[in-house]
């Protein structure tokens, strides 16, 4: 037999992915705070000023990772749910339980940088561009998620109802972000778009690139650390629970 | 390099408050984040620590 | 002894039998069917009460504006597509069925299509009337609003399915599904306005039509796997 298989399917058992992830945060946590660091050193003293928007683009050094983070961590979410429902396994229920905060946050961010971006560029805190849009609808797919886990008492009926919840909803992204982009065409009052960022200079490209990394590496170790909540959370019951408190 | 000065650089060539707005929400969505967790984590521990000596104590 | 003589139903018959019995249960209680079409109307009244009677605004916010009031409406007897039956263990009864739970799933979108779809179609052209709206902008409107509705009961269904029981879950349901009902309300809307501005509504058509055709293959699939899971 393969000992390698056997080695990943113990993981799958919350017991087992409890320790494992105890002891794989604090690298991430590393990661994501080296990452940030270079990310934010490029942002601020290597990227150079824009010829158009000035200092007031830097904004991007944050608005761009928390946009695809937002939505990577969706498809990571459902991906989770696809693999729960199929294997029937409790813990990816939890891993997209654990996600789905964090990757609410991240919409959240997107927008509200966003409007910090568009304000002084184009002169009004909202607009309606498609990028925009679609992200305020990516954050009411996630509040939906969170709003039908809350309100279902059974953890494993709520894991999987939100893990149907999470697949409808990543069919239907590609959708909506059509059909807004369409919308948005149809309707060109307004000439201000927030993809027409500036012309990247290298610098940008890389800041940008360093700090969706450190997103990333930070997003799973929150990830880690809440799902390790979680297990402890529905697994109170349980002899090894009981010992590790000890 | 490019700031002559600090005060430059907190100005930000006068978008010092969408730049630094956007940066600082984040920091403290990212510390908010891991105090939770962690308060959480806390909570967790005590409580179930209770539970335990309740039924250690009941049997 | 008298022999029982057992018919074998085909799958068809039990199909039409599962719409008679939605269609029935649903005109025992007229009410329930008829509030949906009066919040229609009700919300449809609210918006020119909201932004003043100039007429030129209303003409120009119309399609929305109705389009945005019968999704409203639309989904507010959703609930009924499975609470009943789940509170007297029919609901049950038709997942343990031989028949597949996905025909009988689009059984109940389907009846709730002609019990609060249909009557949105009939009502538009009235309240288009009240915003203006004129004859060939009226009938697109029914035309979008008869290939959006059925969508936005199969979509519904869904949402219905995943919050059976659930405390909240009127509002809940919203939260939920509304997201996924902006496509249609994107293109059946647009369709109207693209009208009036003169432009071509092939595409919007084909693609209301697209999101159907869609919903029929995929939301009985989600809607069956979300009772079972409701239902454990």
């Amino acid at each position: 037999m393969n000992t390698r298989t056997i080695h990943w399917f113990k993981f799958a058992a919350p017991q087992n992915f409890y320790f494992l992830a105890g002891r794989m945060w604090p690298w991430f946590a590393a990661l994501a705070t080296a990452l940030t660091v270079a990310g934010l050193w490029i942002s601020f003293f290597v990227a150079p000023t824009d010829a158009q928007q000035g200092e007031g683009y830097r904004i991007i050094f944050v608005h761009v990772p928390a946009s695809q983070m937002s939505m990577f961590i969706y498809l990571v979410m459902a991906g989770w749910a696809g693999f729960g429902l199929a294997f029937n396994t409790r813990l990816s229920g939890m891993m997209a339980a654990a996600l789905a905060p964090t990757g609410a946050l991240f919409a959240f961010l997107s927008l509200v940088t966003g409007s910090l971006w568009g304000k002084p560029m184009w002169g009004a805190w909202w607009v309606w561009d498609a990028r925009l849009t679609s992200e305020l609808i990516l954050l009411f797919l996630y509040l939906g998620f969170l709003a039908l886990q809350s309100s279902i008492d059974d953890p494993r009926r709520a894991d999987k109802a939100c893990a149907v919840l999470a697949l409808v909803g990543v069919v239907n992204v590609p959708i909506i972000y059509f059909s807004v982009k369409w919308w948005n065409t149809l309707h060109q009052g307004a000439s201000v778009s927030l993809t027409k960022s500036p012309t990247m200079a290298a610098a940008m490209l890389w800041g940008m690139l360093i700090m969706v990394l450190a997103f990333w590496m930070y997003a799973i170790t929150i990830a880690l650390l809440r799902v390790r909540n979680i297990i402890l959370d529905r697994e109170r019951h349980t002899e090894w629970v009981k010992n590790a408190l000890e | 390099m490019h700031w002559n000065s600090v005060s430059e650089f907190f100005a930000m060539g006068g978008y010092a408050f969408y730049v630094w707005g956007s940066f600082g929400l984040t920091a403290l969505v990212a510390l908010g984040e891991v105090l939770l967790l962690r308060g959480q984590r806390q909570e967790l521990l005590k409580h179930l620590r209770s539970e335990l000596l309740t039924e250690r104590s009941s049997s | 002894m008298k022999k029982l003589q057992l018919r074998k139903l085909g799958l068809a018959s039990v199909l039409l039998a599962a719409l008679r019995r939605e269609i029935s249960l649903a005109m025992r209680q007229k009410g329930e069917v008829l509030t949906p079409l009066m919040f229609f109307v009700v919300i449809a009244s609210l918006f020119p009460l909201g932004v003043g009677p100039e007429s030129a605004l209303l003409l120009r916010m119309a399609p929305g504006v109705l389009w945005v009031s019968a999704l409203l409406a639309a989904m507010l007897s959703l609930q009924r597509l499975f609470a009943m039956d789940y509170a007297d263990g029919s609901l049950e009864q038709m997942v343990l069925s031989a028949t597949p739970l996905g025909l009988l799933v689009a059984v109940k979108a389907f009846a709730h299509f002609l019990l609060s779809g249909l009557p949105l179609v009939l009502m538009a052209p009235v309240l288009g009337l009240q915003f203006g709206l004129e004859g060939r902008a009226l009938g697109i409107l029914m035309l979008t609003l008869l290939l959006g509705t059925p969508t936005l009961s199969l979509i519904g269904s869904i949402g219905a399915a995943l919050t059976l029981g659930v405390r909240g879950a009127g509002v809940l349901l919203s939260l939920l599904i509304l997201p996924l009902y902006i496509p249609v309300l994107i293109f059946g809307a647009g369709a109207v306005e693209a009208d009036a501005a003169g432009l071509g509504i092939g595409g919007h058509l084909s693609l209301l039509a697209a999101l159907l055709v869609l919903s029929i293959f995929f939301a009985p699939l989600a809607t069956t796997t979300a009772l079972r899971i409701s239902l454990e």
